[in-house]
């Protein structure tokens, strides 16, 4: 049932009780003396329906231009409009807004943000008490480490390295990566988001991210001096973080 | 006139601060800190509305969006990853010049006779390979759900951005401590620039400051470890974050 606000209801209460005074007050050509709204549209349509056919006749019979009768009903002081029902909206629109599963964000996601980011700090702090960050003796020019490595995250380019030109390995295979990256929703026009249609895109990922996983490891744990293959295992480790 | 008890003394202070002036105007109307909080829905949406958490967050989200294994949390943890590392460098910042007499002298005096400076570095260390690895992860999710599809291609620029960024700010800072392991490892990585096509030696020459690395590299790396470019992360961050609320909220559910 919709919720009609009380000020409507009492209005149209109102209205309705004028109107019908009128009518009894005056005889009008509508023969309805029901209260109730639609019984009384409906009635009003009838009438307006007969009155037409009777127009029709008469023009059949001598051709008189006749007016259109004034509306048969006017409300007080000449309304020719009156508040019938309130209509829920979405009942008659198509409102095309579909009701969402929505939550909180206090307190269901803040919680789960404040545990995660407590739970990254602690593990932080614990870490850093027990592991120590790298210091080496003071940098020199004179004496070059063996092996001389990048940061992790471009021991994979440094695995290239041992490949390709250092244009190819340095500069056109990373910075072509990373242009396919930008470009991927671009290129991607499969609008799905299911794993099982986009297998293609998948895999294409996977086999991407493990080349750059694979490479980075081989760089950090399987180089060793003068970036010579090594075995971790069998000569030791030439790695720092 | 019997003698108040200490639980009324305290009801009468509170009562008195939170009717004072200069407590209104810190704390918004309707927030928690003005009406107290209990439980209800419309305290639940205040308590969002009426503070800085409306910058990030909307009042409701989907349901999906809250579960852990959807998003396994690696967006948020790397924004706080970053909020840790800004924290924690600004500690270090406070001992140390980025001059190649003093820089390795200024780690070690850090290290050793700094309260907590061991493990604040210790911290700006980890944290900062962690945050590598977190935006990493975080793309790969992103990826793997589908989520840079429309309407969230530009996002997803912005993302591959940030990524960018993140390996910047972390190759930076590995030249500050001036050890070995920083010297050598930014001589493979500028080494490799280097190679970049037509304006290979202009591009080494710039990101550099010289020739070779010297203390001029290790100001204006300093500069845009420090400043720079976590003033510009900050900037695309603000454009993601942002974006996604305008897309519509977190990607799924599958």
């Amino acid at each position: 049932m919709a919720e009609i606000p009380e000020h409507l209801l009492k209005r149209a209460e109102e209205a309705k009780a004028r109107a019908s005074a009128e009518e009894s007050s005056e005889p009008s050509s509508d023969q309805s003396s029901e209260t109730k709204v639609p019984e009384e549209l409906l009635d009003r349509t009838k009438a307006a329906s007969d009155r037409e056919t009777v127009l029709a006749t008469q023009d059949s019979g001598a051709q008189v231009e006749s007016p259109p009768p004034p509306p048969t009903t006017a409300g007080p002081a000449g309304h020719t409009q009156r508040l019938l029902a309130v209509v829920k909206s979405g009942s008659i629109q198509d409102v095309k807004l579909k009701p969402v599963d929505k939550v909180h964000v206090w307190p269901h996601l803040l919680v789960v943000e404040f545990v995660a980011a407590l739970a990254v700090t602690a593990f932080s702090v614990v870490f850093s008490i027990f592991v120590n960050a790298p210091l080496l003796e003071l940098a020199n020019f004179n004496q070059t480490p063996n092996p001389s490595k990048a940061p992790w995250y471009f021991l994979g380019l440094q695995e290239l390295l041992t490949m390709f030109h250092p244009m190819v390995a340095g500069v056109t295979i990373p910075g072509l990566a990373l242009f396919l990256l930008i470009l991927a929703p671009y290129i991607d026009k499969n609008p799905s988001n299911k794993p099982e249609d986009r297998k293609f895109a998948i895999s294409l990922m996977t086999i991407h991210l493990m080349f750059w996983a694979v490479l980075v490891m081989i760089g950090s744990f399987f180089r060793g001096p003068g970036f010579n293959f090594i075995f971790p295992w069998a000569d030791g480790l030439f790695f720092e973080l | 006139m019997a003698k108040q008890s200490l639980s009324e003394k305290l009801a009468d202070i509170s009562e008195k601060t939170k009717s004072s002036q200069a407590w209104n105007s810190i704390f918004r109307p309707g927030s928690i800190f003005r009406k107290g909080y209990s439980d209800s829905p419309r305290n639940r949406s205040y308590v969002v509305m009426n503070s800085l958490i409306y910058h990030l967050h909307p009042v409701k989200v989907k349901r999906h969006a809250v579960k852990v294994s959807y998003t396994l949390c690696l967006g948020g943890l790397s924004f706080f990853l970053f909020i840790l590392l800004t924290v924690t460098g600004i500690f270090l910042m406070f001992f140390y010049r980025p001059t190649a007499a003093q820089a390795w002298d200024d780690i070690y005096t850090l290290q050793t006779s700094v309260t907590f400076g061991l493990l604040v570095r210790n911290m700006h260390r980890w944290a900062a390979h962690l945050m590598v690895l977190s935006v990493f992860l975080h793309m790969a999710r992103v990826f793997y759900h589908g989520a840079y599809k429309a309407p969230r291609e530009f996002n997803w620029v912005i993302g591959v951005i940030l990524l960018t960024l993140t390996l910047l700010l972390s190759f930076t800072g590995y030249l500050l401590p001036w050890d070995q392991l920083a010297l050598w490892a930014v001589t493979v990585g500028t080494n490799m620039m280097g190679y970049t096509p037509v304006f290979g030696d202009q591009v080494r020459f710039v990101l550099l400051g010289g020739v070779e690395i010297g203390t001029d590299t290790l100001l204006r790396w300093y500069v845009l470890h420090v400043l720079m470019l976590p003033f510009v992360a900050v900037i695309f961050m603000a454009i993601h974050f942002w974006r996604v609320r305008k897309d519509g909220g977190i990607s799924g559910p599958l």
